[in-house]
């Protein structure tokens, strides 16, 4: 046996709820379905209300001169037979329910809404130590008002728990909470980090934390080099109209090595290793507090004047501030001139996604033994940053000891300018 | 003081404007003998006569186009179209004239009209008789839309609406006419067009609506309050201009906004009320700004399951604001 409910019935359009003037049934009474129960006023028309089932009258929830909102209950029912469908679905539901509730979502915790991203900034708030009301687990706006109202504001600590979720954030951006404690203090500068910036950074964290560095430095005497170049220089910048300089040399002798040695040409793509067959050389541009690295385009086709030009033109745009998007697109490898600044030794970041990055240092007279008597010779040091995930320690070294050959063979015999 | 229906707030101001100022006269279908089709001008054929209540053809753009003609010349009329859905003759003169007939003569002119119209669905009305209409003349300066959700406020607006120099379409819920009584005071009181009116007070989410839906807000309200949930709930009652101010206010106030409208959802009024609050509170916001509203079907079928899908209720109303307030 099951009981059922009766409503109020909708009478008509603009009708929304009757008045019960008579009842046609009293408890106890056996009705069947579609019999009338009670009569029923509107201000728009008198009617009967049937039934709805066939059962026996259980309880009338309403009087007669009551008025009654259409869809309200106004009488139970008990039925004979199956089970209501509104006892069956209300099992279901209960029996849904635990199941629900044992997975704790959590998926929108570092959601965080506008409003509560300034009330936290605002009152300095560590928004990784608020529980989340809302759902899946999302920290509210009334939340942070309460925390606010409460007084009590959770702000970074030096606890271990801390550190632990400093080192599992460090990973996605440079942002740390790890730099928040550092404080200023009177007559400190505060540089924001914003722009150029903050790409420098995001990039350098990228390429420090996923690609596994290893480094290699050789040795080049460029006496003959040296001498070749000085001996052009003044008449070459007369010509042309701008200078030529080292690193255009260097420049060409990477070409060069990458060519043989293409496998330093690479990407690092998860999965693969792409590499690339154009050699288009990313160069380091410094400008105050700016890096560019603009990149000379097939570097391995060019003569050493063609990549002079580049070299002098990418630095100019970089100076002032014209260097475009194009400009600084596909790099394949990087040559850093760390030398410029008068390093000897360096050990460069490699540029995302690249395989390696060569820094060329200073260029030093220094006494070297040749043939057990000391010279005095023009020495520099070439650094070598390399993606251990792609290369080696022997195709580098090979690679090195090649570029090597080719600057100590460039004299005004064996290399065109032109 | 007397409780009284929506429709007898309609026809209580109505009846007190008529008497305040000679200048008021009603035109429009059914309006006279009859006392219209809804019974809104019940009794002022009567005590007013013949050339104050004015029976008119069924031409809607004749029933604009005289009040307008009389309007320039010092009357105060209040047109009556039969249903909102009728409006459409009458387009070309409310937006081309009416509208714009201060601007165009540079002050010289103006239309101190009404048009009243019984708006929207839920009467098994079907496709010509449950249209909601303001969206189509929401965005004319010129035109005042005024969509008033209690008796009270029925009869301060419609009076306000009738004494303002400007016309002024006056659209009333006919579901709302029997379904809503209130209180509304027997002396002579106006409230201002243009200001939106706090209905409910609440600090967990903001419900702004207007109309009928301001009825099933403050019916789904007080469930969500035994839940513990506290909904804030604006009546913009002016759909046009919008009370900006009112409605910034009351998004920051909690920062999650459900938006309702029976209206189709594409390009109603309250894409207009998201567009102020992503304008002005985007650091107060806690939740994307939600829109419940009719879908994008052509009108109100009449099949009563169908009717029930598109038109608004408690129900539904009650999900999204619990929705909300759990985001």
């Amino acid at each position: 046996m099951a009981t059922e409910k009766i409503t109020m019935p909708q009478l008509g359009e603009s009708v929304t709820e009757g008045t019960i003037s008579t009842w046609l049934i009293k408890v106890g009474d056996q009705v069947n379905k579609y019999d009338p129960i009670a009569e029923v006023m509107t201000d728009k028309v008198n009617a009967e209300v049937p039934s709805s089932f066939t059962g026996v009258v259980k309880e009338l929830t309403a009087n007669e001169g009551d008025t009654v909102a259409v869809g309200e209950l106004i009488c139970y029912i008990d039925t004979e037979g199956v089970a209501s469908s509104n006892e069956a679905s209300e099992n279901k539901s209960t029996e849904a329910e635990p199941s629900k509730s044992t997975e704790v979502d959590e998926s929108m915790k570092k959601r965080y809404s506008p409003a509560v991203l300034r009330l936290a900034q605002e009152n300095d708030i560590e928004l990784d130590q608020v529980t989340g009301s809302g759902r899946g687990g999302r920290i509210t706006r009334k939340d942070i008002e309460k925390i606010i109202a409460s007084g009590e504001i959770p702000k970074a600590t030096t606890t271990a728990e801390n550190k632990e979720t400093i080192q599992r954030s460090s990973s996605k951006s440079v942002e740390t909470p790890n730099e928040k404690f550092v404080a200023t203090q009177a007559g400190d500068l505060e540089i924001p980090v914003k722009g150029v910036r903050k790409v420098i950074a995001d990039n350098m964290v990228k390429s420090k934390q996923e690609i596994p560095h290893a480094w290699m430095t050789v040795e080049v005497d460029v006496s003959e080099l040296v001498k070749y170049r000085n001996a052009v220089k003044d008449s070459f910048k007369k010509e042309e109209g701008f200078s030529l300089t080292y690193f255009a040399f260097f420049v060409k002798a990477v070409a060069q090595g990458l060519k043989e040695y293409p496998q330093l040409n690479s990407m690092w793509a998860g999965d693969k290793i792409i590499q690339k067959k154009d050699i288009h050389l990313s160069i380091a541009v410094a400008k105050e507090n700016e890096l560019f690295v603009p990149v000379i385009k097939h570097a391995d086709e060019k003569t050493i004047k063609a990549i002079a030009r580049d070299i002098y033109e990418l630095a100019m745009k970089a100076r002032n501030g014209k260097l475009t998007a194009a400009d600084m697109q596909g790099g394949t490898f990087t040559v850093n001139n760390t030398g410029s600044f008068g390093s000897i030794s360096s050990m460069g970041v490699i540029n995302h996604p690249q395989a390696a990055i060569l820094q060329v240092e200073s260029i030093v007279k220094r006494p070297v033994i040749i043939n057990d008597m000391f010279a005095a010779r023009d020495m520099v040091n070439l650094s070598l940053s390399l993606d251990h995930r792609i290369l080696d320690g022997l195709v580098c070294g090979r690679f090195l000891s090649r570029v090597k050959e080719i600057l100590e063979n460039m004299n005004e015999h064996t290399t065109n300018l032109y | 003081m007397p409780v009284m229906s929506y429709i007898q707030a309609v026809t209580t101001a109505l009846r007190e404007e008529m008497q305040r100022d000679k200048k008021v006269f009603i035109l429009g279908e059914d309006v006279g003998k009859k006392g219209g089709v809804f019974r809104a001008t019940d009794g002022l054929y009567e005590t007013f006569g013949e050339a104050r209540v004015l029976d008119t053809p069924l031409a809607e753009s004749a029933i604009a186009g005289v009040g307008i003609g009389a309007a320039m010349y010092g009357m105060r009329p209040v047109a009556e179209m039969q249903f909102a859905d009728f409006i459409m003759p009458a387009v070309n003169q409310i937006i081309s004239e009416a509208a714009k007939m201060r601007y165009r003569s540079n002050n010289d002119w103006s239309v101190p009209m009404t048009i009243r119209a019984p708006y929207g669905g839920g009467v098994h009305g079907a496709l010509y008789h449950s249209q909601s209409v303001e969206a189509i003349f929401a965005n004319q300066p010129g035109l005042k839309i005024v969509m008033p959700s209690t008796p009270y406020d029925v009869k301060g607006l419609l009076k306000a609406a009738i004494r303002d120099n400007d016309p002024v379409l006056f659209f009333e819920h006919k579901r709302a006419y029997r379904l809503l009584k209130g209180e509304v005071p027997e002396d002579d009181y106006v409230l201002p067009i243009g200001k939106a009116d706090v209905k409910r007070e609440g600090e967990d989410i903001t419900v702004i609506t207007y109309g009928l839906c301001v009825h099933f807000a403050l019916q789904a309200a007080e469930k969500l309050a035994e839940d513990g949930i506290n909904a804030h709930i604006l009546d913009l009652r002016t759909i046009y201009p919008l009370d900006q101010e009112a409605i910034i206010e009351a998004a920051k106030k909690t920062g999650k906004v459900l938006l309702i409208t029976e209206d189709n959802k594409e390009g109603s009024i309250i894409g207009e009320v998201a567009a102020i609050i992503a304008e002005h509170c985007l650091f107060d916001l806690d939740a994307p700004i939600n829109r419940l509203a009719g879908p994008d079907v052509p009108s109100m079928p009449y099949a009563p399951t169908m009717e029930k899908y598109f038109m608004m209720n408690p129900d539904k109303v009650e999900k999204a604001m619990r929705d909300l307030a759990e985001y």
